[in-house]
């Protein structure tokens, strides 16, 4: 299998090798489907996806439940999230560990809530614990600068950075304890005219 | 699209839930009626013998010796093996919990494979981790079933909530793997107690309606894709606005626009006055007005005299003059004279109705926008990223645009605070305002005085180079000096950079009225001269023509051919030079802009940018600098450019197409320079929201320019020999012709009436008394508004502050609470991993289900579930039991200690 890889591109070859196990695969996948807002096919392909991230790695038979993990450095750099500054912060939300390496249910999981199908709600919750850079289940001053220097990728200087973190928090925190809460991020992303639009990966 | 996407989500969510619950309903009822017919039933379906056997161990446990605590394990452990078997066979028949899930295709789920089971079996030693809690259920269940109604009754609720449960599974915000197994634990649970179900035809129909739901929003998607990208450079455009804010992509939309107004005069006039008189006219050469005069034949092909827009230029399709004023033309019979006037006529009409339009869709526009003021920040902080840009380029831009829409929201923000020194500020703007009136004075007095001798020095003989051009050479120094006198002066009011752009065209828009004055006055000298020279060649060219035919020396039988064209004596077509005056101005204004450009900023550009390495001082950062983009100049370019379009297309009707030309070029070439070439400005400020002060420049200009139109159609007598009205006492009589040629009589009749000034007078005065009553009414529906946003504002104030107060209480509250279930955390630590999520889960489904409780409840389970792993602890139990009546399906699912009594 190993001198195959190194004789045709590893797409291909798994594309091949697919059609032959692909009957059992759905099988499999198909109870990831109640779980997803994917179709059963759809789940395939990024089942597909996911092996051509690490075709050494992954098996293409998937019908033994292998416990592999794809690290990070191939999670990060899919051309869907490699232009995301918060890329880094989506892959741990959705790890296991919160290290950042996917196993294939964290990696469904990961694009079912990204997905265009999946509700307002379920999206701020996620983006909520993006957002929360140290997990502590809240979003504090702090996680509100590393926001926003990933965002502006620190073209603002501090004063301008304090200011706008100062303000988010004028805003919307509900309570006045200083930091963003659940509540409070969910009540301000309700009121988002474009936060399903863009809080979206299509794949 | 954000809308209907969620809209459609919810829509299919909710069709699920609810046929969840139908189906549920209509199997509780037949349960509840025979809850004994129910298990044989099932029995006999079961594939494995024995599994018989608990059954009917269940249904013996209803003995009252079934309290006993042995046997109550032993019946646990056999629920537990049963419930092993049916996972094993729940592939065929879970359809009474999946059916909800319609893509299921049957034959899949039949084929259950090898590998299949050994998935299983590994589940199910997770399962085992979580033992007590399933055989807790099962304890409570079979203990239920036998004892009560309502022990029953609240089994059928559990089954439903179980079916609500998978039904919005892919919505929980748990790991795939707690997923799966939640998933699969309330699958056998609603199989088990809800027996077999009517199924097959609502799951194709649902998978049917998934299916297009899931089409439509692709299909909108990609409409809306081709939607935009039928815009035309609107990646141009955002990709300026990313870099230089939204007021410089203000101009290049004002831009956009102009140019789509032109395109519409641009096919009015050509398809209906210059297609018609090209191709149905006559042919060029056949009459003395479509003919190159004798004298000029020579040179009218040399470049530098096209260029001047003379010879063949002067007599082409283009102007007025070539124009016959033959009543119809061509087989259609086309009247092209009438059509000429209304299509003038339609010109400013369209222009104006499509200005004021657009200026009454910005108002609407800008009144509809309320809450995002409230969050303005956090909008742009937590949903201005786009996480669907998948390409480098994008990213970089959209780094650029959020970073500079920051930016505008911090300029908004810091002059909204600045209040320092009220009067202070208060006299520099008043001194400014006087400064800039004295000097808007002095330039419009130094114009005067100008025109006013260059007027004497017109009459004057051998006048020098200097006196001749005195007055453009006063205007151009006016104009390059003025601009940047007015904004040093207005440094000192201190404006907003929106409110000081738009004081800066004001001002500036005065001065160059001053420019429109002094050419609109040199060209009515222009056409009373030539109308003065008018009768005498009239008389000239009757005479020739007379002499022509009836002079001597010829043989008079046979009839002289007619005098070439070329050699009619003919007037001077005031019309034609108005229009060449206008083409040429056009033209030279475009050069004249690009070559700004060129040398303003792309050389300067290079310049700074390359000689810095060999420089004495810092180039770039020191005085020559880069350019930042001059937008109030250039907007008020458009504007008077287009003042002049409007003027003289009436004349000239190929101006439009030059002008088209003109805004296609300079698109290209501006969005080039801005990008090459110029900088960011200082402090980037964002547009207002609708651009309607550029609108109302606009439309003063072309007011303006509707004026000397006006005037010239209605009271200048047309040329005797060039264009369609020739012959005629003024270019208006042509409607009469027509009305009175062509039109029933009794039309005629009504035209007649209706121009009666006893009606128009009325009519008049009516419009004025609807313009002021719609006034007034707009004006107390604004402050309505304007009430009604103060009064949210001040809502949400409370309600701050009130939640401020009361989340305070509770986080009181919750430190107590805490203290008190400190010894349960160390003994429910157990279930802590997995329940960490759910507990937080919870607090979201709770939101999501009532708005109303959340306030309260919310507060209290929130601080609690950050210290307690478990939320369910007994301790809490009470009062967050009451607070949410409809958390159950989470609480049937993970917490099954509901059913076991409070130790």
């Amino acid at each position: 299998m190993s001198l195959l890889y190194h004789m045709t591109s590893p797409s291909v070859l798994s594309r091949i090798l697919a059609r032959s196990i692909s009957l059992r695969q759905s099988a499999l996948f198909s109870k990831n489907k109640d779980c997803t807002f994917f179709t059963r096919k759809e789940i395939m392909r990024l089942f597909y996806r996911y092996q051509d991230l690490a075709p050494q790695l992954v098996p293409l038979d998937y019908t033994s439940c292998p416990d592999v993990k794809v690290p990070y450095e191939l999670i990060g750099s899919m051309p869907e999230l490699k232009d995301n500054p918060f890329r880094q912060r989506i892959a741990q939300v959705f790890s296991e560990d919160g290290d950042g390496h996917m196993t294939l249910d964290n990696f469904l999981d990961m694009f079912s809530v990204m997905s265009e199908m999946a509700p307002r709600d379920l999206k701020a919750y996620y983006a909520f614990k993006i957002y929360d850079f140290n997990n502590d289940d809240y979003i504090c001053a702090w996680d509100l600068e590393q926001t926003v220097t990933k965002l502006t990728r620190g073209e603002l200087s501090t004063e301008e950075v304090s200011l706008i973190c100062e303000k988010v928090l004028d805003e919307a925190d509900g309570d006045h304890d200083g930091r963003l809460s659940l509540e409070d991020f969910q009540n301000m992303i309700l009121r988002a005219p474009d936060f399903l639009s863009t809080f979206h990966i299509r794949i | 699209m954000s809308h209907q996407l969620k809209g459609q989500g919810e829509e299919g969510g909710g069709g699920t839930r609810g046929r969840a619950r139908s189906g549920s309903l209509g199997t509780g009822d037949r349960s509840r009626r025979s809850p004994s017919m129910k298990r044989p039933h099932r029995a006999e379906k079961a594939p494995v013998p024995r599994r018989a056997q608990p059954g009917q161990k269940k249904r013996t446990g209803g003995s009252p010796g079934s309290g006993s605590p042995r046997r109550k394990q032993a019946e646990r452990r056999g629920r537990r093996e049963l419930l092993g078997d049916r996972e094993r066979g729940s592939a065929e028949k879970t359809c009474g919990g999946r059916r909800k899930d319609g893509r299921a295709s049957l034959r899949e789920q039949r084929a259950p494979s090898k590998k299949e089971k050994e998935v299983r079996r590994k589940e199910e030693m997770w399962k085992q981790l979580k033992k007590h809690r399933s055989s807790s259920v099962a304890s409570s269940t079979s203990s239920g079933e036998s004892l009560s109604e309502e022990e029953l009754a609240r089994i059928l609720e559990q089954v439903e909530d179980k079916k609500k449960l998978i039904a919005s599974m892919r919505s929980k915000p748990w790991p795939m793997a707690r997923k799966l197994a939640e998933l699969r634990e309330a699958q056998e649970f609603v199989e088990k107690y809800e027996g077999a179900l009517g199924k097959g035809k609502g799951k194709r129909l649902y998978a049917y309606r998934m299916l297009m739901a899931k089409k439509w929003v692709k299909f909108k998607r990609d409409f809306h894709n081709f939607k935009t990208q039928c815009i035309p450079w609107e990646m141009k455009i955002k990709d300026i606005e990313s870099h230089f804010g939204s007021s410089v992509a203000s101009y290049f939309i004002f831009l956009r626009w102009m140019y789509g107004v032109n395109l519409v005069l641009f096919g009015l006039i050509f398809g209906l006055v210059i297609i018609p008189e090209v191709l149905m006219g006559m042919p060029y050469g056949s009459i003395p007005r479509k003919t190159v005069p004798r004298a000029e034949e020579e040179k009218a092909m040399d470049f530098s005299v096209l260029w001047d827009f003379e010879g063949y230029m002067k007599y082409s399709a283009l102007f007025y003059g070539y124009y016959n004023n033959q009543r119809t033309i061509g087989w259609l019979r086309y009247r092209l004279p009438m059509a000429y006037f209304m299509v003038g006529v339609s010109v400013f009409g369209y222009s104006l109705m499509i200005v004021i339009r657009s200026m009454a869709s910005n108002n609407q526009g800008s009144t509809s926008e309320g809450e995002s003021d409230n969050f303005t920040f956090s909008f742009k902080m937590f949903t201005s990223w786009d996480y669907l840009i998948g390409n480098s380029e994008t990213a970089d831009n959209k780094y650029a645009s959020i970073t500079t829409s920051f930016k505008e929201s911090i300029v908004d923000e810091q002059e909204s605070n600045k209040e320092e020194n009220v009067h202070l500020t208060r006299f520099l703007r008043v001194l400014a305002n006087f400064l800039i009136i004295c000097c808007l004075c002095g330039s419009g007095y130094l114009i005067y005085f100008v025109v006013k001798r260059s007027q004497e020095f017109s009459k004057m003989q051998n006048v020098s180079w200097y006196e001749r051009n005195e007055v453009e050479i006063v205007m151009s120094l006016l104009g390059m000096f003025c601009p940047p006198l007015f904004e040093t002066i207005a440094a000192l009011e201190n404006y907003h950079p929106r409110i000081g752009l738009k004081w800066q065209l004001g001002r500036i828009f005065a001065l160059f009225l001053g420019n429109l004055y002094t050419f609109l006055l040199a060209l009515m000298d222009d056409i009373q001269l030539k109308l003065s020279n008018e009768e005498t060649i009239k008389n000239i060219t009757h005479w020739t023509l007379f002499h022509y035919y009836n002079s001597s020396g010829w043989n008079e039988s046979v009839p002289r051919p007619p005098l070439h064209p070329a050699d009619v004596p003919r007037g001077s077509c005031w019309e034609t030079a108005v229009g060449i005056e206008f083409m040429r101005l056009t033209v030279s204004d475009m050069l004249v802009t690009y070559i700004t450009i060129l040398l303003g900023d792309f050389l300067r550009a290079c310049f700074v940018r390359f000689m810095n390495y060999c420089w004495c001082w810092d180039l770039e950062a020191g005085f020559p600098s880069y350019a930042e983009f001059d937008i109030s100049g250039n907007v008020l370019g458009l504007i008077f450019n287009q003042g002049m379009i409007w003027m003289g297309s009436f004349y000239a009707p190929g101006l439009v197409g030059i002008n088209v030309l003109r805004l296609l070029t300079s698109m290209y070439f501006q969005c080039w320079a801005v990008m090459s070439s110029n900088v960011p400005h200082e402090r980037v400020f964002k547009a207002s929201r609708s651009n309607n002060f550029y609108m109302g420049l606009l439309l003063l200009v072309l007011f303006l320019s509707l004026l000397p139109v006006a005037y010239t159609i209605m009271s200048l007598p047309p040329s005797f020999d060039c264009g369609p009205f020739s012959g005629k006492n003024r270019m208006y009589d042509v409607i009469q012709e027509t009305v009175e040629n062509d039109f029933p009589t009794f039309l005629g009749k009504i035209f007649a009436f209706l121009a009666n000034p006893g009606l128009i007078i009325p009519a008049i005065l009516l419009m004025f008394l609807a313009i002021y009553y719609l006034n007034s009414v707009s004006k107390s529906l604004s402050r309505a508004n304007a009430q009604l946003r103060k009064k949210i504002q001040a809502l949400r104030e409370v309600e701050k502050s009130h939640k401020s107060v009361k989340g305070r209480a509770t986080a009181r509250d919750s430190e107590d609470t805490d203290k008190n279930n400190s010894k349960n955390d160390t003994q429910l630590t157990k279930e802590g991993t997995a329940h960490h999520s759910a507990s937080q889960s919870l607090t979201l489904d709770q939101k999501a289900q009532g708005p109303g409780a959340s306030s309260s409840a919310g507060k209290t389970v929130l601080p609690a579930s950050q210290h307690l792993p478990v939320s369910r602890a007994p301790g809490v139990r009470p009062d967050s039991g009451q607070a949410r009546p409809q958390a159950h399906p989470w609480r049937s699912t993970s917490g099954k200690r509901a059913w076991r009594p409070p130790h």
